[in-house]
């Protein structure tokens, strides 16, 4: 136990401040606006619906402790019955189309829906074909777009932000 | 070492089916064909009696070319890699390898899908195509013309059926409880105990190897590095040197240095975040705070480096997309050393944390015997005991640059469970940074890029050891250079089925560690 509380202390807190005057106002109205809308927190349900997994794995990074995105007050869920928003990735695949399809109809209103990366917002450099509908918004309806091959941890932070701010 | 420039012919086992090495200074391949399907039964027989695997295999519309359809399939022997090209008959009926070799049951599935290739006697099942397009509609023929506005159907699955009092099936997927890719899990159990895993996949098929046809060689290296965004700089390096061999190009050496400097950075990232993820499974979040701070710190200097932070696109056919300058080479030294400190001291919790080695330990057991059965290379072989590495020496074996001359030490463990591949990537980190210190400190001067021709017709193989295993990529070039066709190829397809066996001993909650001590990749291997 006194290695791991030592190893704690001399990493120290690493969370980063917010980085400019006039983001960090930005953010805290976003955050008083996740508290007004949706009550305490921001709970997200990820679906892949086909990516490369480079896009989770920045998704990942959101909650290391660098970005701390539960500090945010946004965390991840497991049931799209308990998210109020998908953020989802990839070119959505013809065979992950029915399951996408599902969880959105799972979700409770108001059903934010951010789409991840390049591929989901415009289907990427897999685009469309016999395999792949394309964009998340040829399936289901689209809030916000996060563009990036993947998009770093911040843009992902600063695209759901600005997704629950509208 | 570089080969001779004049072809020289090679038999293996005994066996009649001519190989010539190929051109180039990427892994040793040797390329044949097989007279019939019965020599390519024989062949992949002695392969399999002299302890060899079955590395890769697909299909191929090779009319416009050959005058024929073709199956591929490679096959890791003891001197590298021989691959095997038979020609089809017009009723493309082709012999059945999976009685030999399990793992080419998915992969001849996936052939039937794509290709039509109708294997005697083999599993029927449909793997890729799950009801998005039509059963006699196969997308990697090239007169197929486009997808005429197929009915979406959802289809059901042939799941073997566990009967029996008690017994009742837990289907997991495709959408996980996490931040995973999709797949889905068809476990019988009886009570917690686990009694038969299936898997389905082929979620992720989003029709990349189709992509791939028509574009010019340099255009595909963007495409290839996204076949499996964890394995970016594996992929676009396997690519590139099956490319290269294809066109009959070498890059030059400070090239190869600085692609191996981005695939032991590419390693060493997914290690740490896997080791972070472990602790997670194991309630130890304090491992993964510490892990992805120190994954964290690694692709930011990566973005800082290449501009990338996962180096995408930094790997092209010909050598590197960019090069690095001696300030940039010190801070990959100096990096190396605070993460080797960092890593050695979070080690030392990781093995004597009770709670975490109580979950570890002989969870997930896949014995030598089954691992060789299976095909399996990478990291989870050599958690079970296996020392397969292509960046290292073995007997028979030498690897190609620039890996010859650093000395591999592949690391390796008989114990085959869950802390096995957690003590297998712990040592690997230890032994990729003492790679990256050398290579950033020895980095050959000169040009990182040479000039590439594009050759009608010509083939290459390239194979490169990625983190998780073996990449392998072939490419088929058409009458004026393009590519006509282009597999890449995931060690996840000989490892899924190796997860399958592996939970046999366990219960479901252990389920997500045992399956994630893997990390195998769904999108890499459905395409």
């Amino acid at each position: 136990m006194i290695p791991v509380i030592r190893r704690i202390l001399r990493a120290g807190i690493v969370s980063e401040p917010r980085p400019e005057p006039a983001e960090a106002v930005e953010l805290d109205r976003l955050q008083g606006e996740i508290r007004r809308i949706l009550g305490r927190a921001l709970a997200i349900r990820q679906v892949d619906a086909g990516s490369c997994n480079g896009c989770e794995l920045e998704i990942h990074a959101l909650n290391n402790p660098y970005v701390n995105l539960e500090g945010y007050g946004i965390r991840f869920v497991a049931s799209p019955r308990h998210a109020d928003m998908l953020l989802i990735t990839g070119p959505v695949t013809k065979n992950m189309e029915h399951a996408l399809k599902t969880a959105w109809e799972c979700m409770p209103d108001p059903k934010l829906v951010v789409a991840a990366g390049d591929c989901a917002c415009s289907g990427g450099i897999f685009g469309e074909s016999y395999a792949s509908c394309g964009a998340v918004e040829r399936v289901i309806p689209v809030d916000a777009r996060i563009p990036g091959c993947p998009p770093t941890p911040r843009q992902l932070l600063a695209g759901i932000l600005a997704a629950i701010g509208r | 070492m570089r080969p001779k420039t004049a072809a020289r012919v090679m038999k293996f086992f005994d066996e009649p089916v001519e190989f010539e090495k190929q051109p180039g200074i990427g892994a040793p391949v040797w390329r044949g064909r097989a007279g019939g399907g019965a020599a390519l039964q024989a062949f992949a027989a002695a392969v399999r009696a002299a302890g060899g695997r079955l590395a890769a295999l697909w299909g191929s519309d090779e009319r416009p070319t050959a005058g024929c359809f073709r199956l591929h399939a490679v096959f890791g022997i003891e001197a590298g890699h021989a691959w095997l090209a038979l020609d089809l008959p017009p009723d493309l009926f082709c012999p059945d390898l999976s009685g030999i070799f399990p793992a080419a049951n998915r992969m001849q599935r996936a052939a039937r899908d794509l290709v039509g290739i109708d294997f005697e006697g083999a599993d029927r099942r449909p793997w890729l195509r799950h009801g998005g397009w039509p059963a006699d509609w196969h997308p990697l023929r090239h007169d197929i013309g486009e997808p005429a506005g197929f009915a979406n159907q959802v289809t059901d699955y042939d799941f073997v059926r566990v009967g029996g009092e008690g017994a009742h099936e837990v289907p997991v997927g495709p959408i996980h409880a996490g931040t995973i890719e999709p797949g889905h899990f068809r476990f019988s159990v009886v009570g917690e105990r686990v009694l038969r895993l299936e898997q389905r996949f082929g979620y992720a098929h989003k029709g990349i190897e189709r992509l791939f046809a028509g574009r010019a060689p340099a255009e595909g290296a963007r495409l290839a590095g996204r076949v499996c965004g964890d394995s970016t700089c594996a992929y676009a390096w396997a690519y590139a040197d099956a490319v290269e061999a294809a066109c009959g190009a070498s890059p030059p050496p400070r090239a190869l240095g600085l692609r191996a400097l981005m695939l032991e950075r590419e390693r060493v990232a997914n290690h740490l975040g896997d080791l972070g993820a472990r602790g997670n499974d194991a309630s130890l979040a304090f491992g993964l705070a510490q892990f992805s701070r120190l994954r964290e710190d690694w692709l930011r200097l990566n973005a800082r480096l290449f501009g990338h932070r996962l180096l995408m696109d930094c790997i092209v056919p010909g050598g590197a997309a960019l090069d690095l300058d001696a300030s940039a080479l010190s801070l990959i030294v100096e990096q190396c050393e605070a993460v080797g400190r960092e890593v050695r001291a979070l080690r030392r919790i990781y093995d004597e944390h009770a709670g975490l080695q109580d979950r570890f330990l002989t969870t997930g057991v896949l014995d030598m015997a089954l691992a060789r059965e299976l095909s399996l290379s990478g990291l989870a072989a050599r958690a079970s005991g296996l020392i397969l590495d292509g960046r290292a020496h073995r007997q028979g074996y030498t690897p190609p640059p620039p890996w010859a001359t650093l000395g591999v030490r592949p690391a390796s463990d008989e114990r085959g469970d869950v802390a096995a591949r957690a003590a297998v990537r712990f040592a690997e980190v230890a032994e990729s940074l003492r790679l990256l210190r050398e290579l950033a400190v020895g980095l050959p001067a000169g040009d990182v890029r040479a000039g590439l021709a594009p050759a009608a017709a010509g083939a290459g193989l390239g194979v490169v050891e990625g983190w998780r295993g073996e990449v392998i990529v072939g490419v088929a070039l058409d009458a004026e250079g393009r590519l006509a066709r282009v597999h890449p190829h995931d060690p996840s397809w000989q490892a899924w089925p190796a997860l399958e066996r592996a939970v046999l001993n366990d219960i479901i909650p252990d389920f997500p560690l045992i399956n994630k001590s893997f990390n195998l990749s769904y999108s890499g291997a459905d395409l």
